[in-house]
């Protein structure tokens, strides 16, 4: 089901955790809230819940009002960071829960909840775990159960709360490839919350970048990573440099120096000039270009980091090259050009 | 390895702090001399009374209603206090009011009162022109110097067991798990009736078991609320001491002795039902 | 729909973002349950005590209070409380060094074992030492020919007093210092400190507050305890008779003013202990044992 948040405001306690967000999810996408802790993305998950009560703001599940409803009436699935499945109940009877509280009008018969449950454990991959209590189970097996048990009442929307955030690296791995999985096959529309740029990016469909309670971009992993629309977002995602640079004559100057890359439509003055470590072209002669003295070098899986010193108080750049290139470089003096770069006015 | 696997067995695991010995043994010395030496002549007084006699003491009719009274007054006391010690634990963690910090401290006045002086201020209260007890009369309702009047009695004694167990599990639960009933449908009724009170379910137990056991043996709290009728409202400690007061030493003993046994295969049973669920569930209390 | 007009009222978020409270109407009605309870089980009983006493003036109080055996009466309740706390409090810290700080088989047993009188009915602690002492027991003519008197005088009441309220102190110790774990004192052995130095520097500073608590709550029920000093005590008026036994005789003899105003002086000490007690959690929680149960 689509869903859409119109110009939602949440203080708490006067202050502000959320300014006038507006956000439109598509019926059956998945959908990464990403940002740093503080940005305000576990808040309006929480608004979408019903869990919270905005200041001000509407949210539309189709074409129908949710704002004032509550949580019980929203019909979602939501799966919290910690389980917080039922420990007195077995895997069976958590999965189960959300069918056998609806009044008896809307409720299945005794069978037909335990057939319905069973078929999701087998979904989420855990028959013949169904006697088990939830202390018996490891914590990917955990997130699995709060998984089955938030599908089993076929909500409007799942909601997830950093899913992954309390499991170890490699469990988080294939947590991760599975969820893709299990959202292609039943297709519901799924919202989650990470602060993990490399799992919004695997994952989801399209990324919502927040940061200090806005939404700074909302766009498809490709257009995020490769079009950053702002400082925030170049530098969230993805590794970037940021270089103090002036535009004059329809060129980028590095201080007295142009630096050999056109900006006829920009406005004169200063600016800010970003760009990838691996979005550069080494040159040897100079004529315009960035140059400067390595000042350490890491290699960092396929790659080798390089960072230069370019001096007049500018901060290091970092590049990327392949090994072999980077052993063959002039440590002394190295010059290269952004291939790919944005620039952003302060 | 096979020197290792025998020396394995050891009596306490190597520490470099001293005093283990001392503190061991003031320990043992003190809780032999007060605690086990005088309990264990119980024991041996009710054993060298002989089975048949023994039997004949403790199914002595009088005995036997004094006893039913003392663990029939102290388990419906003890239910009471779980309903409403259940209520004001969650009245206490989760709601804010004016003078919640001073009610707090209040709740452990039972266990700072000397229950003599709770005693006569209950009685004073709920006797027929009492407070309370001249708006209990015309309603045809009697509590001091009848069975209920114990179970009051008892009541103020147990509250703070069953509160203080049940507190402090009550602040940890995880109100995420409240919120993922409420994300599932569950009503506000539903999410504490088959998700919190069942998760709280082996602390609750504790503190009836507390305030069963703390019931059962209470003496000066009732003795003056309960009228000491025999065969209606005479509980088992105040038989014990009027066996005493006739230097029926054997008797005082038999009954003394099936109020341990009683007591100490509930408090047993209690254990069992909390290990089982800490192995079942992985928690108790 | 009426419904539905209302739900869309501009700014009606009452029924979002409340899952985990109750309705105001349910919350005020737990809370009122929770006052009158108080109010009937506790709170009128108190007040009744101190009414009860000023009930004919503070002169007839003040006339009770100054009887001698009332005196004597409340001599006996210090010098048994000053007897069996310290007692108990040299034990309790024997006690929670060796639990807390050695692990060794039967642990759980010994610490079972001290928990031992708080189930046992205080009839039956005095019970215990009737048996002992009295008349009847094998320990009663050696007693008898040193002249010992033990039963029916102070050392009874001392030996009642000290086994119910013999787990107070080291209960409140063993969880704290557990929670503490050994390596405060693996340094200070390991910077040349003595034992008794270590104890005396390093332990004592960090359990003193959780010490305290568990001597308030230690005191409290010695100086209340009624039922097992009563079996033991004889009830020979200005003799053997601590307040509590002696409220009970003036209650008896239908001299309510008396009983009461002996009972204010109780009732006081509880409130005391409750003050201390809570001024003690809420500055210290941190290092009173982690657990409130008794």
């Amino acid at each position: 089901m689509e869903v859409r948040v119109e110009n939602i405001r949440k203080e708490f306690e006067r202050f502000p955790a959320l300014h006038d967000v507006s956000l439109s999810i598509r019926s059956g996408e998945l959908i990464a809230l990403l940002g740093p802790s503080g940005s305000g993305k576990t808040t309006l998950l929480r608004l979408i819940a019903g869990l919270e009560a905005p200041t001000q703001g509407k949210i539309f599940f189709g074409d129908d009002d949710a704002s004032y409803k509550s949580v019980q009436e929203r019909n979602i699935g939501f799966v919290f960071q910690h389980y917080a499945l039922f420990r007195h109940m077995t895997v069976l009877d958590n999965v189960a829960f959300g069918l056998k509280v609806r009044p008896s009008s809307r409720r299945p018969t005794k069978a037909e909840i335990r057939e319905r449950a069973s078929k999701l454990l087998d979904l989420v991959q855990l028959s013949g775990l169904e006697k088990r209590y939830p202390t018996q189970l490891s914590g990917g097996q955990r997130q699995r159960v709060a998984l089955a048990r938030a599908m089993a009442v076929e909500p409007n929307v799942l909601l997830l709360d950093e899913p992954f955030g309390a499991l170890d690296a490699q469990v988080r791995k294939d947590l991760r490839k599975w969820l893709r999985e299990i959202h292609d096959q039943t297709g519901h529309t799924t919202v989650f919350v990470t602060h993990d740029q490399e799992e919004a990016l695997e994952l989801a469909d399209r990324i919502v970048v927040m940061s200090q309670g806005r939404i700074e971009q909302v766009g498809t992993p490709d257009e995020i990573y490769d079009t950053p629309v702002s400082p925030f977002v170049f530098r969230f995602i993805g590794q970037s440099n940021c270089l103090k640079v002036r535009v004059a004559n329809g060129e980028i100057w590095l201080d007295d120096r142009p630096i050999g890359l056109p900006a006829k439509d920009e406005a004169e003055g200063e600016a800010l000039l970003y760009f990838r470590p691996h979005d550069i072209e080494i040159r040897d002669g100079c004529g315009g270009c960035i140059a400067g003295v390595v000042a350490a070098s890491r290699r960092v899986a396929g790659t080798r980091h390089l960072e230069l010193e370019i001096g007049n108080g500018h901060a290091l750049m970092e590049i990327e090259l392949p090994p072999e290139r980077a052993a063959a470089v002039d440590r002394s003096r190295l010059a290269f050009r952004p291939t790919k770069w944005k620039l952003f006015r302060e | 390895m096979a020197a290792q696997t025998r020396k394995s067995w050891q009596f306490r695991r190597p520490s470099v702090l001293p005093g283990f010995g001392l503190a061991l043994g003031v320990t043992l010395f003190w809780l032999t001399l007060i605690v086990l030496i005088p309990l264990a002549g119980l024991a041996i007084r009710s054993s060298g009374l002989g089975a048949a006699k023994f039997w004949a003491l403790a199914a002595d009719p009088r005995t036997l209603n004094a006893l039913r009274i003392s663990f029939g007054t102290a388990f419906l006391a003890a239910i009471l206090n779980v309903a409403f010690g259940i209520i004001l634990a969650w009245v206490l963690v989760r709601y804010r009011f004016p003078g919640k910090r001073i009610i707090d401290a209040m709740v452990d006045l039972p266990f700072a009162l000397p229950t003599a002086v709770a005693g006569i201020a209950l009685t004073t209260l709920y006797a027929p022109n009492g407070w309370i007890g001249q708006f209990l009369t015309p309603l045809g309702i009697k509590v001091a110097f009848t069975p209920l009047g114990i179970v009051i009695a008892l009541v103020f004694v147990g509250l703070p067991f069953v509160v203080r167990t049940v507190q402090p599990v009550m602040e940890e639960i995880d109100r995420e798990v409240e919120e993922a009933a409420a994300t599932l449908g569950a009503t506000r009724f539903q999410t504490i009736s088959r998700v919190l009170l069942p998760g709280l379910a082996p602390a609750v137990l504790t503190g009836f078991a507390l305030a069963f056991a703390r019931g059962v043996g209470e003496y000066g709290s009732v003795i003056f609320i309960a009228g000491n009728i025999p065969y209606v409202s005479e509980i088992a400690p105040l038989l014990i001491v009027i066996r005493l007061e006739e230097f029926n030493y054997p008797a005082a003993t038999a009954i003394a002795a099936v109020m341990l046994i009683l007591s100490f295969s509930l408090l047993f049973v209690i254990n069992l039902i909390q290990s089982w669920s800490r192995r079942r569930y992985g928690y108790g209390a | 729909m009426a419904h539905d007009t209302q739900a869309l009222a501009p700014g009606n978020y009452a029924r979002v973002g409340k899952a985990t409270t109750e309705r105001p109407l349910a919350r005020w009605t737990l809370i009122g349950i929770s006052l009158v309870f108080l109010l009937l089980i506790l709170l009128l009983p108190l007040a009744a005590v101190f009414f009860e006493a000023l009930r004919k003036g503070p002169e007839a109080f003040l006339e009770a209070l100054a009887d001698p055996e009332t005196f004597s009466a409340i001599r006996l309740t210090l010098i048994v409380a000053g007897i069996s706390v310290p007692l108990n409090l040299v034990f309790g810290i024997a006690a929670a060094w060796a639990i807390a700080k050695f692990e060794f088989k039967g642990k759980a047993f010994l610490t079972t074992l001290i928990d031992l009188p708080f189930s046992v009915s205080p009839v039956i602690s005095g019970l215990v030492f009737v048996l002992l002492f009295g008349s009847h027991s094998i320990l009663a003519p050696y007693l008898q020919s040193y002249g010992i008197k033990i039963l029916f005088a102070v050392p009874a009441l001392v030996l009642a007093t000290v086994f119910v309220t013999f787990p107070f102190i080291a209960r409140e110790l063993i969880p704290l210092m557990q929670e503490q774990g050994t390596s405060d004192e693996e340094a200070a052995l390991s910077l040349g400190a003595s034992g008794w130095q270590t104890f005396w520097y390093v332990t004592l500073p960090n359990i003193k507050w959780g010490l305290l608590y568990g001597v308030l709550l230690c005191n409290a029920r010695a100086m209340g305890e009624f039922g097992a000093v009563s079996v033991v005590s004889g009830h020979i008026r200005g003799v053997t008779n601590t307040m509590p036994l002696q409220v009970e005789i003036l209650y008896n003899e239908y001299n309510f003013v008396a009983a009461f105003a002996v009972a204010t002086l109780l009732a006081l000490l509880a409130l005391v202990t409750l003050v201390l007690k809570t001024l003690l959690e809420l500055r210290y929680s941190a290092e009173i044992s982690a657990s409130r149960r008794h």
